[in-house]
């Protein structure tokens, strides 16, 4: 990995609000996923974050990859009720067959509007 | 989140303001709190902010009342300023960039401090002193001083000390150093200032080649950034517990 894509890399998380206050200003219903627990291996850390627009458009992210639909899904729904949602993904959660993550780690996600 | 908080946060953000973004995780309302801060408020959930900030730990905190709250650091990057475009600081800039630090190197001896030797590095062209005024140096940031000369590195440590840099490192030996501070401790500087320089520089594994000094300085500097030891009546304290 060059330099460059290091440095995109560590500072991904903070375009992630930039991309919420903008599409905010645009008029768009905008929702925030936060990692806020990690336990065993987990791809991503606490404070990791993913934002989401109505249309389901989405920069930044909660995960290797694993959970980002589910999350998406999620985020929507909470664009649509402006209800909070925290949400637990991983091995012991009963949904893990269709989304769960490969590495064995669990993580809760929090889900807020942008009001 | 409320637009507005948002707005605010991406402001303290732009100016490098450390804060802590505080959600309630059941009502969902947040709260920015800024515990670095001399005004900042003696409560609970402000202890627990400056614990996480000071780890640079996101995480759950779960207050008397019952309500959980999730804290978010957000701290300024971390930078790094290395004096002396000398050979270590080649691996040390490149290495430093890879663990996510704003890098830049003063040395007012422009056949040194070439863009071909530092790719992708801030090059400071002017007199170290000047260099660390234009860096201006705060509490997310590392100084290395490598020139070992005492005309380039000692003006830059007269500056440095009287900021609030997490890791000072200066190059050179024990007798080297032992000079050094004979000289600050002329310029005014008291043993607490002088202890926060780490000299000689860098953990002790027996670095030779300028890759294997880099890296034992930033084992040095992850160590200051991870497990810090908390200054003055802290260290104080354990010593006269013994």
């Amino acid at each position: 990995m060059t330099n460059d894509a290091v440095k995109q890399e560590v500072v991904e998380h903070e375009r992630v609000l930039e991309k919420a206050a903008e599409w905010k200003a645009a008029g768009r219903g905008v929702a925030l996923a936060t990692v806020v627990a990690t336990w065993g291996s987990s791809p991503r850390p606490v404070g990791s974050q993913l934002v989401v627009e109505e249309d389901g458009d989405f920069v930044g992210s909660v995960s290797g990859g694993c959970i980002e639909g589910a999350v998406v899904t999620e985020a929507r729904q909470t664009i649509a009720d402006g209800q909070t949602r925290l949400i637990d993904y991983g091995i012991s959660d009963e949904t893990a067959w269709q989304v769960g993550l490969a590495c064995g780690g669990k993580c809760e996600v929090f889900i807020e509007p942008i009001e | 989140m409320k637009n507005a908080l948002l707005e605010q946060l991406l402001a303290d953000r732009a100016v490098k303001r450390q804060v802590v973004l505080a959600t309630d995780l059941d009502s969902g309302a947040g709260q920015l709190l800024y515990p670095a801060e001399p005004t900042a408020a003696d409560e609970p959930m402000m202890a627990a902010a400056r614990r996480a900030m000071r780890a640079d730990k996101s995480g759950i905190v779960e207050l008397e009342s019952g309500r959980k709250v999730f804290l978010h650091v957000y701290n300024p990057p971390l930078r790094m300023l290395i004096v002396g475009a000398v050979h270590i600081a080649q691996p040390l800039s490149q290495m430093a960039v890879l663990a996510g630090y704003d890098v830049a190197i003063v040395d007012p001896r422009r056949e040194f401090a070439t863009p071909d030797r530092f790719p992708g590095v801030s090059l400071i062209d002017a007199w170290p002193d000047d260099g660390v005024d234009a860096f201006a140096p705060d509490r997310r940031t590392a100084i290395v001083t490598l020139t070992h000369d005492p005309k380039l590195d000692d003006p830059a440590l007269i500056k440095v000390l009287r900021s609030d840099a997490f890791y000072i490192g200066c190059l050179g030996s024990n007798r080297t150093h032992a000079k050094r501070v004979e000289r600050l401790t002329a310029e005014g500087f008291g043993e607490a200032d002088l202890d926060r320089l780490r000299a000689p520089v860098g953990l002790d594994i027996g670095a030779k080649s300028p890759a294997e000094i880099a890296i034992s300085v930033m084992g040095q500097i992850t160590e200051a950034l991870r497990r810090p030891v908390p200054r003055g009546d802290g260290v104080a304290a354990g010593v006269a517990a013994e």
